[in-house]
């Protein structure tokens, strides 16, 4: 356990160095830069104009889709990471546990290939 | 010892920070990038209980997929915020009701620690002296709990059929490229030879 969190302490300096260096930046520009704010600064001149309504606009479901597709294959490629790791242990059992678990999802792309989801238009 | 008490306060104090400001945030895409914050904060909680394989996990399925589809949702939901808060009133008896039980399932659980304290043993099970985290997943999710398992799989399957199922629609209108078809056509079909004659037109 203690040897585990051994090995992320350069992660946690990086961490502690990347929170100190932002503070820092940030700090500094407010000391060391003029400070002279006015309204002014932040309208739009010259062929600026006010914008006319919310910059929001409604997206399409398709993006929806395919962030959807991707969470789902990127789960499946996470339970491989262990299976790969472990693969020496589990044997044949492990191994063809895994395929099949490959296999319906493969059912899956087959369906959603077929269907034309992946296509955009 | 006393590092890591201080990396558990600053992950802890940061991600329930970001986790109240997700609700209290005005735009609702800041909520999405607090969130994304709380799951940072805590993949390093897990890490410093030891669950390496969870905190990377986190870190790509949860900050690099579901934020990215909240991102989407908030995108796509044409709804007027202002709008929405002011029904926040009228639903804060389900919200209240929603929060007092899980306070009393953290209740329960704090208080069954107090009450047996080998049961908290029994609940880390830690991994097998020389062997990594995620070794030993592996050396059981794939036996051990195969149904369990392959019970995800079949979830996965669902999810992908009812996403296709809800969202895909075919569009009228849309001209396809088709390779197939293109290479399909002859020269006979598309080309003809005509002899004209002097002022005859075709």
């Amino acid at each position: 356990m203690e040897e585990l969190l051994r090995e992320y302490l350069p992660i946690l300096m990086f961490l502690g160095v990347a929170i100190g260096l932002a503070g820092v930046i940030v700090l500094a520009s407010l000391i060391v830069a003029r400070q002279n704010p006015d309204a002014e600064k932040l309208s739009p001149y010259e062929c600026g104009f006010e914008p006319f309504g919310d910059a929001r606009k409604q997206f399409d479901v398709r993006f929806y889709l395919v962030a959807i597709l991707f969470i789902i294959f990127d789960l499946e490629v996470a339970f491989l990471f262990p299976w790969a790791v472990s693969l020496g242990d589990i044997g044949v059992f492990g191994f063809w546990s895994m395929v099949v678990f490959l296999g319906v999802l493969t059912v899956g792309f087959v369906y959603e290939w077929k269907k034309g989801a992946l296509e955009w238009e | 010892m006393i590092l890591q008490a201080l990396a558990f306060y600053l992950f802890a104090g940061i991600t329930v920070a970001s986790a109240f400001m997700v609700i209290a945030a005005r735009n609702p895409v800041h909520s999405v990038l607090f969130l994304i914050l709380a799951f940072f904060n805590s993949a390093g909680l897990f890490v410093l209980q030891g669950a390496e394989f969870l905190a990377m996990i986190l870190i790509i399925v949860y900050v690099g997929a579901v934020a990215v589809l909240f991102l989407f949702v908030v995108m796509m939901l044409d709804i007027n915020f202002t709008e929405l808060r002011e029904g926040f009133l009228q639903y804060m008896p389900v919200g209240a009701l929603i929060g007092i039980i899980l306070l009393i399932e953290l209740a329960l659980v704090l208080i069954g620690w107090q009450l047996s304290p080998e049961a908290l043993a029994q609940g880390q099970a830690p991994p097998p002296e020389g062997m990594t985290n995620t070794h030993a997943l592996g050396g059981v999710l794939y036996t051990r709990y195969i149904y369990l398992f392959q019970g995800a799989g079949l979830v996965l399957l669902v999810a992908m059929i009812g996403a296709i199922v809800l969202t895909l629609r075919a569009r009228e209108g849309v001209r396809r490229q088709s390779a197939a078809a293109q290479f399909a056509r002859r020269r006979e079909d598309a080309v003809a030879i005509k002899k004209v004659e002097p002022r005859q037109g075709v």
